[in-house]
């Protein structure tokens, strides 16, 4: 599903370079659950946003789902965004003004999906992340825990094929943390390649495969039983 | 995105921050019914004038002492310039193609009768006046045919100007003093109204020649020609001209036909309305300025779903459209609203001073909305141009 290899990706602050990615060689199939970890600055939201198709490497080369990334204009790398990959936040990044029913329906609506078929995925996505009863409250008016399944449902309405999320708990107390994270296990068991970034070691030893980042290289890359 | 969708995005975001919108709306409604205001003023004034002076017929022509300069405004030259003379406007006559001829003396003398007295309006003319102006006569006769340069006393009175003198005496045939001389009363006008705010029922027409004794002048102030409708204005002008450079050695007059004077008044009528129009746009920019403020606070404010928008898979123009999208609609609603503000503000004009007929002017309404939505166009760009070149990286970064 993703394979880098030498990925790099350099950033210039005046006459130092940063290495934000150095060399990166990582194969992750469809279907795996991935833990991202290391320390702040390690390159961890950088990985996760090249993988989103949000930034180009510096040097090397990303392939995903066998087409090389390097050769998609904006229009086709917007389409994959859209219909492929799924982003959950820290910060939710919901849209104040829009009704939790809205905020799920909107990469329908960037795909041109008319409002009649949106209704029923809509509901759908709702559903599976347990919100059904919650579509006309405003984000405003939902807990930290709900906001956060409002946001996963939005990134998987389409029904992506990878799921990226950036410490989707870093902002939620240990309770609904752990709701959140059992529902995106969940999509993962039903077929969604999952990578989240984390900084909790719990979070992370529950994934079936570990990597650990460091100065943008990666220092370990580990299968391991899932510890339940 | 379909367009339906793309819209009640738009009008959703807007109506967010409502307030802030309508403030930015009103900036640009104020310019818009400015101009609407203004230039509705403008055309009801033009066809104010242009029904007074079509009052009188059309195929007119007056001459008029001093040489005109190109607007059509005479400056005096008073020393090279002969006066306008009654055997001048005698001598026109037999000029192929004029109707009928009139000269025009004009000022305030008192009026008195039975021991009763006013100040009105006196006009000096001659006998085919009537004929020249379309003078309806209600009672009696008009001025006789007689000598213009040794006329006999007599006079004809507007209709006010014999009713607030006369009472219920019957004017006709009484004996009056004008301006100190006395004058019999041979006919009374219908009412005819107001021209240009003055009201020329309540005037007194005597002939030219006592006029200019009793006002002391040497030469007439104009004097008015009505010419064969099947006759060209300019070959008529023309006509006139060259018998008056005759008479006089030189060309120290101005001959005008109505519709040259309809043609400048109209033109310069048309400047004024455009300057007070443009008045009325620089008001515009500063809503223009209000929603350049308003989008670039936006743009700071909503980066988050600027990144998230990216993030989402819209396509590499959204951005930029839905901001510039919300810029216009900005425009063309506070334009929409301005236009109804100046309609409203004509009507209460109208009910204020019905005699002027303020008018909007159905191409400066489309002018004016399609400049608010042009305004909103314009301010939104650069605001709309910074939100699509965020990097969504950057813009999703939390705080
Ligand atoms: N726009 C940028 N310009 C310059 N340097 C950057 C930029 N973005 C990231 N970096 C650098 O790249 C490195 C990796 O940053 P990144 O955000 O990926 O770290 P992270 O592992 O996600 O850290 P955290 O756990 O704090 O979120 C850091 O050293 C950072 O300073
Ligand atoms: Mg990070």
């Amino acid at each position: 599903m993703i394979e880098l290899s030498h990925l790099g990706r350099r950033y210039l602050l005046g006459d130092s370079e940063v290495n934000a990615l150095d060399d990166i060689n990582l194969s992750i199939a469809a279907g795996e659950y991935v833990s991202l970890m290391g320390p702040s600055g390690s390159g961890k939201s950088t990985l996760l946003n090249m993988l989103g198709l949000l930034d180009r490497p510096t040097t090397g080369v990303y392939r995903l789902e066998n087409r090389d990334t390097q050769n998609l204009d904006e229009l086709e790398r917007a389409r994959l965004r859209r219909e492929r990959i799924g982003f959950v936040f820290q910060s939710f990044h919901l849209l104040p003004r829009l009704s939790a029913f809205d905020n799920v329906a909107l990469p329908l609506m960037l795909a041109g999906i008319s409002a009649g078929e949106r209704q029923s995925k809509v509901q759908q996505a709702l559903a599976a992340v347990g919100l059904m009863d919650r579509a006309q409250h405003r984000p405003n008016q939902l807990s930290g825990g709900q906001r956060q399944r409002v946001a996963i449902a939005r990134a998987t309405v389409m029904h992506p094929a990878l799921l990226l999320a950036d410490e989707p708990t870093g902002n939620l107390d240990s309770r609904s943390g752990a709701e959140v994270i059992e529902l995106l296990e969940t999509l993962n068991a039903s077929g969604i390649t999952l990578i989240v970034v984390t900084h909790d070691p719990n979070m992370g030893s529950r994934a079936r495969r570990r990597i650990v980042l460091r100065d943008g290289r990666v220092t370990e890359d580990v299968y391991q039983d899932a510890a339940k | 995105m379909r367009i339906a969708d793309l819209t009640r995005f738009t009008l959703n975001s807007l109506l967010a921050e409502r307030q802030r919108s309508a403030l930015t709306m009103l900036a640009i409604a104020i310019g818009i019914a400015a101009v609407v205001l203004l230039t509705g003023l403008g055309s009801g004034l033009q066809r104010y004038l242009v029904s007074q002076f079509t009052q009188f017929g059309t195929h007119l022509i007056a001459i008029t002492p001093g040489k005109a300069n190109t607007t059509g405004f005479s400056i005096s030259a008073i020393d090279t310039q002969r006066p306008l003379t009654l055997p001048d406007a005698q001598s026109l006559l037999d000029i192929p193609g004029i109707e009928a001829m009139t000269p025009v003396v004009s000022g305030q003398l008192s009026a008195e009768f039975a021991g009763k007295s006013r100040r009105t309006l006196a006009f000096g003319i001659g006998p085919q006046a009537p004929t020249v102006w379309g003078m309806p006569l209600a009672r009696g006769q008009f001025l006789p045919a007689d000598d213009l340069i040794a006329p006999r006393p007599v006079v004809l009175l507007g209709n006010t100007l014999a009713r607030s003198l006369f009472d219920n005496v019957n004017p006709l045939g009484e004996k009056m003093r004008i301006g100190g001389m006395s004058f019999r009363v041979i006919g009374v006008l219908e009412a005819k109204g107001q021209m240009l705010g003055f009201d020329i029922d309540d005037a007194a027409y005597i002939p030219a020649a006592l006029s200019l004794q009793l006002f002391n002048r040497e030469g007439l102030m104009e004097i008015d020609v009505l010419y064969n409708e099947n006759e060209t204005s300019s070959s008529v002008v023309k006509r006139l001209s060259r018998r008056m450079i005759e008479r006089h050695g030189a060309e120290d007059f101005t001959v005008q036909s109505q519709d040259q004077m309809l043609a400048s008044l109209g033109k310069i009528l048309d400047v004024l309305t455009f300057a007070v129009g443009a008045l009325g746009g620089i008001a515009l920019l500063t809503g223009g300025v209000g929603i350049l403020t308003l989008m670039s606070i936006a743009v700071a404010e909503r980066r988050g779903e600027i990144g998230l928008l990216t993030a989402l898979g819209a396509p590499p123009n959204f951005v930029l459209q839905l901001f510039l999208g919300e810029a216009v609609i900005l425009g063309a609603l506070g334009g929409l609203l301005g236009v109804g503000i100046g309609l409203a503000g004509l009507g209460l004009l109208h009910l204020a001073i019905p005699a002027l007929p303020f008018a909007p002017r159905m191409d400066y309404l489309l002018i004016a909305e399609a400049l608010a939505l042009l305004i909103g166009l314009v301010a939104g760009v650069w605001p709309a141009m910074k939100a699509a070149r965020l990097d969504p990286i950057e813009a999703l970064r939390e705080e």
